[in-house]
């Protein structure tokens, strides 16, 4: 008896039906993660209001606030896009990272060799960015041919990689491309006349934007209108029976890989060219890192990918005044981030595993 | 002279119980059936949770309970998360990495620069007198005498007691231990939650003992991840697996001792050789897995053939047949 009333039928299917729905379930998911969020901060005796106002205003409250979270969407998103190839293809390409500090590393040296010289800078700057693919793709595909011949995990390859990236980036800073006499962690500035035309007194520049842009629409195409995607998803969704049904599962993945460098290396020579105009440590800026967390967001979607990355950038953007105006931590931003993916993924498993006992129940 | 000696190879087992707490408890966390991606970020957790508790309260104990607890507490998410709402542990474990890190940066700001704390040495009476071994093993903190007996407490566990045997299976063939009436998903539960709590007392050493806690970890973020490489080369196994630990500090310890003879070098290019040592030992140990390496052999005279399939086959580990699988009941 006393079973039947705490399986009060009204209660019980309003909450159920939250649960079950992927729309409600991932707004209740948000509100979690929001909450958590609020009582951490209470925790550090902070009003929690005042915290999303100071993130909000940091993002939004300024034009000048505005353009830099649009500058920093454009290496987030094409990163995420990049992601999607891999995550696809069922890769965990934690060596994004890496990849993007490659990229890069070669753009810049492309400029360098130019340097002084009188060759059109348009022609310098489309090098630049090649070279950058080039260097994305290389460092991407070493991870690939470690998993397909050498059967080292990726994960664990990817990681290596970014460790050995840095360490070649440290080496060049301080050593033979540091500027004469000082050794800041950080080469000379380009010519202005190799920088990508910038938005008056921003460091916007509508050209990365529009590359990002295209990127979107180019990825989202390849992955679900080509017959190409078609075969990565399969190769992603169940590799053995892709293999039997004769894809060259390996062959794709590498492809994945390299493809998955290509927008890593585009991202690290917009970076170069088109925003920091040096080569310095940390120039990945943690893109890598965070474009994991939102390509799992996106689950193989490359539109999605654009909004999603949007809200990351302008919550790391925005946390940045919170050391100023609250006395706390800005790596809040990486907490929030990280709470909306944790708790995206248990209202996922919640709703999976009572659609799941539901059918049960209904068949049996 | 020769003191110093001394004291400097007593140091690398010092600097390798934090090593050896990390890997015992992923060992046992795999051997399960479950991964524990989230290391990295645990550790830095845990390394500030040991920290604040123990500078606060005045007591390293509680500041060592503390971490346990919080290590095991993020083990036990991600049980939740991969055994019970069956999500890809690799996802989980990374998502986890990354915000556990923030998050202790992010609660771990406000005690940058709050009085230090380090764990004493405690000579032990007799064993410390024997000359050479005496003070390299035993003059040292209490918790680097804890990660000798974790070796041989994990290593006992796992292969010298029916409990132990029951772990074996259910990371290799739950359908069988649960056929044989072991609770499977408890159990699996249980042994992350200890894991993690392994790792806890392992973070909680980088703060307490042999580093501090500066805002940052300095100098030891990505130690998880090699820790996590650590316990695939040592092939699930509480001896070899300490034997890599110990390994790999020696060589992390070659590099800060070599580094004046290259002035002209960053010191933190050397920080990363042990990354490119991770990926080899991984590509050793795994090489012998790979299907072109059986079509080169085939094509091998034979002498030469079985002389090269036998040192793969030493090499070569596999990991626990259900390692990341959920257990379901059919």
């Amino acid at each position: 008896m006393d079973k039947d009333k705490t399986k009060n039928p009204n209660q019980n299917s309003f909450l159920m039906h939250i649960l079950t729905n992927r729309a409600s379930s991932m707004t209740l998911a948000v509100i979690l993660a929001l909450l958590f969020t609020s009582l951490l901060v209470w925790i550090m005796k902070v009003n929690p209001i005042s915290v999303f106002d100071t993130i909000l205003s940091g993002a939004f409250g300024s034009t000048n606030n505005f353009t830099q979270v649009i500058q920093a969407w454009v290496p987030l998103v094409l990163a995420s896009l990049g992601l999607m190839f891999t995550f696809t293809a069922g890769l965990w390409n934690i060596g994004m990272e890496g990849q993007i500090v490659m990229g890069s590393i070669f753009s810049y040296g492309i400029i360098r060799i130019f340097d002084g010289s009188d060759v059109s800078s348009a022609l310098v700057i489309i090098l630049c960015i090649l070279a950058g693919i080039i260097g994305g793709a290389i460092w991407a595909l070493l991870v690939g041919l470690l998993k397909n011949f050498g059967g080292v995990n990726e994960i664990f390859g990817g990681l290596g990689f970014n460790f050995i990236a840095d360490a070649i980036m440290l080496f060049l800073v301080y050593g033979p491309w540091k500027p004469e006499g000082v050794a800041n962690g950080s080469t000379k500035m380009l010519e202005t006349r190799f920088w990508l035309p910038q938005v008056e007194g921003t460091y916007l520049s509508l050209w990365a934007l529009g590359i990002a842009i295209v990127s979107v629409i180019v990825v989202t195409v390849i992955l679900q209108g080509t017959y190409f995607g078609l075969k990565l998803k399969a190769v992603g969704k169940n590799n053995k029976s892709s293999f039997l049904l004769g894809i060259h599962t390996n062959r794709y993945m590498l492809l994945a890989f390299v493809l998955c460098g290509v927008l890593a290396g585009l991202t690290g020579a917009l970076q170069v060219t088109g925003f920091n105009h040096v080569l310095r440590n940390n120039i990945s800026g943690g893109y890598g890192y965070i474009g994991l967390m939102v390509g799992m967001l996106a689950n193989i979607q490359p539109l999605i990918t654009a909004p999603i990355a949007f809200i990351f950038i302008a919550l790391s953007k925005g946390a940045a005044g919170l050391g100023i105006d609250l006395k706390l931590d800005s790596n809040l931003a990486g907490v929030i981030q990280g709470a909306l993916v944790i708790f995206v993924l248990i209202m996922d498993g919640v709703r999976k595993v009572l659609n799941k006992r539901n059918k049960g129940v209904q068949s049996g | 002279m020769d003191n110093s000696w001394v004291i400097s190879i007593g140091s690398i087992f010092a600097w390798a119980a934090p090593v050896i707490f990390g890997v015992m408890g992923e060992t046992i966390t795999e051997r399960a059936g479950v991964m524990n991606l989230s290391l990295n970020g645990s550790l830095i957790l845990t390394a500030m949770v040991g920290f604040v508790v123990g500078t606060t309260t005045n007591s390293f104990l509680l500041g060592f309970v503390a971490a346990a607890i919080v290590g095991a507490l993020v083990a036990l998410l991600i049980a939740f998360m991969s055994i019970s709402l069956k999500q890809s542990q690799v996802a989980v474990g990374y998502v986890l990495a990354i915000a556990t890190k923030s998050l202790a940066y992010f609660l771990g700001a406000p005690y940058v620069g709050k009085p230090v704390m380090l764990l004493p040495q405690v000579p032990i009476p007799l064993l410390s007198s024997i000359p050479i071994i005496g003070p390299i093993l035993f003059k040292q903190t209490i918790l680097t005498y804890l990660s000798y007996v974790a070796i041989f407490v994990c290593f006992w566990w796992i292969f010298k007691t029916h409990q132990g045997l029951v772990l074996q299976g259910i990371g290799e063939r739950p359908s069988a231990a649960y056929i044989r009436g072991v609770n499977v998903n408890r159990m699996r539960y249980i042994y992350t939650a200890i894991g993690g709590g392994l790792v806890g007392i392992g973070g909680a050493l980088y703060s307490l003992s042999v580093k501090t806690w500066n805002g940052q970890l300095s100098g030891f973020d990505g130690i998880g991840w090699i820790i996590l490489a650590i316990t695939i080369f040592g092939s699930w196994h509480p001896l070899k697996g300490a034997l890599g630990a110990y390994l790999f500090v020696l060589l992390q310890y070659l590099g800060i001792v070599l580094q004046p003879l290259l002035p002209n070098v960053n010191s933190r290019i050397f920080q990363v050789a042990p990354f490119p040592l991770m990926i080899l030992a991984l590509l050793f140990v795994n090489i012998g897995n790979a299907e072109w390496v059986d079509r080169t052999l085939a094509g091998l005279p034979e002498n030469v053939r079985r002389t090269i399939a036998k040192v793969l086959r030493a090499m070569r580990t596999s990991p626990p047949a259900a390692l990341g699988i959920p257990f379901e009941k059919e």
